[in-house]
């Protein structure tokens, strides 16, 4: 059994880095925020430093140049900021707004639930791309456009997730003990509740900075991205042309995108498991 | 009603309604507690039995309002509970609490010791400050537990210890009423006795009332001044402790005493075996509805649902044919 005088976050970190892959993954998505808060100081060259094009990787230019003739590493270094930015403030406002209806539906039910669970169905059944186009296309493609459209495409996943622990947490005796005590039904949602329905949002937040960097990569791919800010997907998107010309365009980009998501998958899969065997003994 | 009470309820009924299919709307509805009425007195103990799924959790619920009651009244300390809105009820929370069954359940799993029963505290605004965790200490020291529980969390307390966490967050409010339900039916025999003798004390020092709901007769014996026992979500008896395991008026009654094991040699009592299950609350039978099992049933029962009616100062059944009590009471005037 769990030794006594354990507090239960230490539990977790515990059962977390039994795990090599997790361990991983957290270093991964450590590395990309640390490159993410210092992009400007390592990067060698800034977005403005025009070279000679099309440089395959080599000495000077360690991954080439692009068609304009600057840094490859430089930029990615520099979009790695753009995808946190998106992922972390993406995955703040799904939340936002997930968490609150999911625990109104939950704790309340009856037709309170059913009403929110109708309109939670209505924003998942949107179409991803045709309302990220929309969007860009009515407000333009600032990143701020993008960020709003990844919360609004995401936020029903985590409130169908958060009602789910409502609805079973909220039968539990010590939710009543409370509500016995005089506690008020903010208080009981907020103070008793939540804090027992967090293992799984966590997981799924990690999850979605993932889903969400990927999207708005894939939106910058297909051009729908924030042109002033240096991001991988528009990396991807100017490489398109020169593929057979200059690979290292989109091979690097295309690489860290992928390192990026899979050590962002691993934390959120090593999260689960150190937060589902829950602590309920 | 007697003067001295602290509770009373009349007609009090809690029905749940049962979801039809989509177009087939359903107007059944479980009846678990239908028109239940007593009173407690102050400082007294009332024992609540029946078989599993009688209603009488249910009922120990609404009393609190932890379940909104579909009808009746709830009288305490002269106040009529279903009348008062949100704030007022939360006030008057302070002094009607609860013990749980389970203690696995019943405390937060994320919260430590200090802060689950310190939240009584905060919730009602009462001890700021270092005073609370003195507070919170000394409510730990008075059911057996050390101060420095105080920042430990709950997986860290055997069953016995948790209800007595349990039990100190009860009594932080200083309620004059306690609802316990089934509060060591979870616990090892051994730790049973403890926490019984625990509530027992703490009623004396305190002056508390309570309602014990139990399906376990010996634990009611040891505690209850009088008991009722709960069929159906009615109350088919009601006596002081001694009368009614002496003499039980009701069938029901007397079937569940003889199925209480008695350790003595040679003498077999006759034990009463009830044929079937207890019926669905969804559907109970007609007339009373004890009697498909009754050993003692006439053509009235299955017509005529019997009122509990009293039979002597103090004791009261809902049957129609209740068992002869002691020195010649005249109890059925059929």
């Amino acid at each position: 059994m769990v030794p006594a005088r354990v507090r239960p976050s230490r539990q977790v970190w515990m059962r977390f880095r039994r795990k090599k892959t997790a361990l991983f993954g957290l270093a991964g998505a450590a590395l990309f925020v640390a490159v993410a808060v210092f992009a400007p100081l390592l990067a060698p060259y800034g977005t403005m430093d025009m070279g000679p094009s099309f440089q395959p990787p080599g000495a000077e230019h360690i991954l080439g140049t692009d068609s304009l003739g600057s840094d490859v590493l430089s930029n990615m270094i520099l979009g790695t900021r753009t995808s946190l930015i998106v992922g972390l403030c993406a995955v703040l406002t799904s939340n936002a707004i997930g968490l609150t209806v999911g625990a109104i539906a939950g704790y309340f039910g009856g037709r309170t639930d059913n009403i929110l669970m109708r309109v939670t169905e209505m924003f998942q059944i949107l179409p991803q791309f045709f309302l990220a186009i929309i969007v860009v296309a009515l407000f333009g493609s600032s990143i701020w456009n993008i960020v709003f459209v990844i919360g609004i495409l995401t936020w029903p996943v985590t409130a169908r997730l958060l009602r789910a622990e409502f609805l079973s947490l909220r039968k539990r005796e010590f939710v009543d003990a409370a509500r016995a005590l005089g506690m008020s039904d903010f208080d009981l949602i907020v103070r008793e509740i939540l804090p027992n329905a967090l293992p799984p949002i966590i997981v799924n937040a990690s999850l979605q900075i993932s889903g969400a960097i990927l999207l708005e990569a894939s939106l910058s791919f297909l051009g729908l991205g924030d042109p002033e800010a240096m991001s991988w997907g528009i990396m991807l998107h100017n490489a398109q042309e020169y593929f057979n010309r200059a690979w290292w365009m989109a091979a690097f980009p295309g690489l860290a995108l992928f390192t990026t998501t899979l050590a962002l998958n691993l934390t959120g899969d090593g999260l689960n498991d150190a937060l589902n065997p829950r602590l309920r003994t | 009603m007697s003067a001295d009470a602290l509770l009373t309820i009349e007609g009090l009924k809690k029905h749940f309604p049962v979801r039809g299919r989509l177009f087939n709307r359903s107007n059944d509805s479980v009846k678990a507690v239908d028109g239940v009425s007593l009173s407690v007195r102050k400082g007294e103990t009332l024992g609540l039995v029946g078989e599993s799924g009688c209603g009488k959790s249910t009922l120990g619920r609404c009393l609190l309002r932890l379940e909104e009651p579909t009808g009746g009244r709830i009288v305490f300390d002269g106040q009529d509970l279903l009348t008062l809105d949100k704030p007022a009820m939360r006030r008057l929370r302070r002094d009607m609490q609860i013990i749980f069954q389970d203690p696995y359940s019943s405390l937060n799993p994320r919260k430590a010791v200090g802060a689950i029963i310190g939240d009584a505290f905060r919730v009602h605004g009462l001890h700021k400050g270092a005073g609370r965790r003195r507070k919170v200490e000394e409510l730990l020291s008075l059911v057996g537990l050390r101060p420095e529980h105080y920042d430990r969390f709950p997986h860290e307390f055997s069953g016995g210890q948790r209800q007595r966490i349990g039990i100190a967050r009860a009594l932080a409010l200083d309620p004059k009423f306690i609802v316990a339900d089934e509060a060591v039916s979870a616990l090892d025999v051994s730790i049973q006795a403890q926490i019984l003798n625990l509530l027992v004390s703490l009623q004396r020092r305190l002056g508390l009332t309570y309602i014990f709901i139990s399906h376990n007769l010996g634990v009611v014996r040891h505690v209850s001044d009088r008991v009722g026992v709960m069929y159906l979500g009615r109350i088919v008896e009601l006596a002081p402790t001694a009368a009614l395991f002496a003499r039980p008026a009701h069938p029901y009654t007397e079937a569940l005493l003889s199925a209480v094991p008695r350790p003595s040699v040679g003498t077999a009592s006759k034990r009463i075996i009830l044929a079937g299950d207890p019926p669905s609350p969804l559907r109970p039978p007609s007339g009373c509805a004890f009697h498909p099992r009754c050993p003692h049933r006439q053509d009235i029962c299955m017509r005529e649902t019997p009122p509990l009616k009293d039979l002597a100062p103090d004791r009261a059944a809902a049957c129609h044919f209740p068992l002869t009590l002691a020195a010649a009471t005249p109890a059925a005037t059929h």
